[in-house]
């Protein structure tokens, strides 16, 4: 299925989790933070166990410099 | 010469500056705040900063790169036991964008276990020529942050009345321009931020107003303290200096002369000369007497 991950259409598996995308790109899930169809994603309340849907536009951030 | 007796007992004088200051909820130990952004390596960054004496740094959320060619964080060159991290939301144009931005920054600095994930420096911009800041956004971000229990350090241009509408928005610091971000002009309109420290600081003295951006050079940073500043946040002055180490430093010391010469109290300004030494006495020839 079709997920935009960072402004780039990709092609993921049906059932793909928010943690799945994440660590699939070879990133830390503590090291970024995520938006789902513009809500953040709470690490706390097992956010990252959600399956992503068709469509979905995701949004992976981390930190850079800044003033 | 001298001897150690003959000098008439005066021990050094050592200033101290007054204690930590507080925003909200947060006590900094160091008025200069930081920025991270645009030296030319992350090993120039980590001198620079700690010849800066900072304790907070900056920084901004952004994409994370898919491929990063030299594999490298800025995380990883932050010492986050050693620093409060400040995430601001540059690059914002409206209050919702602000708003995501800061709920971001939030979540990955809960995961740092940083102290700064209580708070945000708040950026709404109006264009990306100027990088003033949207007023109306500005103040429309800050309610809703509030709401969401941050402490909002909000960025505003120099305008008094501005600045004191924010504040009624619930920011726990107002941070007026010197001058446009990474300009380098200094304080361009001194009135128009002793204006705000006055507003801002009338009927409540320790509200913390720290002077943000366009600061060039050391002697800009003791002029906002000078005007009674609490602080003063920079990025490009440091960054952007030949030797930014030394910078940094100069930064540091230019802090603390402004901020002792504030709480010193300046002399008076005058129009015509008073002399330093007493007339009584010369054995001088003087004009029209």
């Amino acid at each position: 299925m079709k997920i935009v991950v960072n402004g780039v259409e990709e092609q993921w598996g049906v059932g793909v989790t928010v943690r799945g995308v994440v660590e699939g790109k070879g990133m830390n899930v503590e090291k970024v933070a995520v938006e789902v169809n513009r809500r953040l994603v709470r690490s706390a309340g097992g956010g990252y166990e959600r399956e992503l849907k068709e469509g979905d536009v995701v949004e992976i951030v981390t930190f850079v410099g800044g003033g | 010469m001298w001897g150690e007796g003959e000098r008439a007992g005066v021990a050094p004088y050592n200033p101290c500056m007054s204690e930590l200051f507080r925003i909200g909820a947060f006590s900094v130990s160091s008025r200069l705040f930081v920025g991270t952004g645009k030296y030319s390596s992350y090993e120039v960054m980590q001198a620079a900063l700690a010849a800066s004496g900072c304790q907070v740094v900056t920084v901004a959320v952004r994409r994370e790169r898919l491929v990063d060619a030299a594999g490298r964080s800025l995380l990883d060159y932050l010492d986050l036991s050693k620093y409060v991290i400040l995430p601001n939301t540059a690059g914002c144009f409206t209050a919702e964008d602000a708003i995501r931005v800061a709920l971001l920054g939030r979540e990955l600095l809960e995961k740092q276990k940083n102290a700064g994930a209580g708070w945000v420096k708040l950026e709404v911009l109006g264009d990306k020529k100027t990088l003033l800041p949207d007023p109306v956004g500005t103040i429309e971000a800050t309610r809703e942050l509030v709401k969401e229990g941050f402490t909002v350090l909000a960025y505003s241009s120099d305008d008094p009345r501005a600045a004191v509408r924010i504040k009624e928005a619930g920011a726990a610091s107002v941070m007026p321009a010197g001058s446009p971000i990474g300009s380098g002009q200094g304080v361009l309109n001194p009135l128009n931020v002793s204006l705000c420290m006055e507003l801002l600081k009338e009927g409540d003295p320790k509200y913390p107003v720290i002077v943000d951006a366009g600061v060039g050079t050391a002697s800009d940073v003791t002029v906002a303290m000078e005007l009674g500043a609490d602080g003063v946040l920079l990025n490009t002055g440091i960054a952007h200096a030949k030797d930014p180490v030394k910078m940094a430093a100069a930064m540091k010391w230019g802090l603390e002369a402004g901020r002792l010469a504030y709480e010193a109290g300046r002399m008076g300004k005058k129009r015509y000369a008073t002399a330093s030494s007493p007339f009584e006495g010369v054995v001088s020839y003087i004009p029209g007497e």
